[in-house]
């Protein structure tokens, strides 16, 4: 029988492959996407909790506004990186030092 | 039991596909992969009972995300360097197991207040209900996403001008 369990596991895998990612990597894209990973074990945990604790479409909904915040987040992050890329021909986000006291 | 198998072939394609998205060196294949995991978890939703979130999981995930970062990709010109480790990957590793560890041994050792399941039914209405209800829904937070999208496609815009 699959339970909570199961999924808070699969989210808990997902996380933290999202998480390597977004440490191990150095082009700035991957590392987004990396990002996304994490959000989708997140909402895989909201999902699960508002089906087997809660009951009802709670957790559903917060799920939602994580995608809507999951959209912005790309939608600024890319122009941030394009911008970048556009000043420094580069996407390594080891290259990209100029805040470094 | 069909749910049983549908859940593990999801979960399985969702873990190998993340993993392959952060372990190839290949960035564009990582994107379509990416976009393979984004479809998997759709499917997990599904067998969640959620089928709204899944519907907008395939059209927001799949259909926007997925394109724009396939676009920032093809725009930086990157693809020909592959995607090489940042300067500390074995601590990364480390790090992403040490949490992975702790976090399963506490969901293992969490007795969590289950209720029964119930059977699954179409959600769009109680989400919609749940979401727009003046009393007890989530107008506000609505309206503050929506405020947050229109300035995440202004700054967008205004980071990518040409000056």
């Amino acid at each position: 029988m699959i339970g909570l369990e199961h999924y808070l596991i699969l989210s808990a895998i997902l996380f933290c492959i999202g998480l390597f990612g977004a440490l191990a990597k150095a082009n700035a894209i991957i590392v987004l996407m990396s990002i996304e990973i994490m959000l989708q074990g997140v909402n895989i945990a909201l999902v699960a909790f508002s089906r087997f604790v809660a009951g009802g479409v709670v957790g559903q909904t917060f799920a939602l506004f994580v995608m809507t915040v999951a959209a912005a987040e790309v939608a600024v992050g890319l122009a941030m990186i394009i911008a970048i890329y556009r000043f420094k021909e580069t996407v390594d986000v080891g290259k990209i030092d100029e805040m470094k006291g | 039991m069909a749910a049983e198998i549908a859940f593990w072939v999801f979960a399985v394609v969702s873990v190998a596909s993340a993993l392959s998205v952060v372990l190839l060196r290949n960035v564009f294949r990582s994107a379509l992969l990416l976009v393979l995991a984004f479809f998997a978890v759709a499917g997990v939703f599904i067998t969640l009972g959620a089928d709204f979130l899944a519907a907008v999981q395939v059209l927001i995930y799949v259909g926007a995300i997925g394109v724009l970062l396939l676009l920032g990709i093809m725009l930086t010109r990157e693809v020909h360097r592959g995607s090489p480790a940042s300067r500390w990957p074995i601590p990364a590793l480390i790090g992403a197991l040490a949490l992975l560890g702790a976090m399963v041994w506490m969901i293992a050792k969490t007795a969590w207040p289950k209720i029964s399941p119930p059977t699954p039914e179409p959600t769009t209405a109680a989400l919609a209900q749940r979401l727009f209800n003046l009393d007890t829904g989530f107008v506000l937070p609505f309206e503050i996403a929506s405020i947050l999208l229109l300035a995440a496609i202004i700054g967008a815009i205004v980071l990518v001008r040409e000056r």
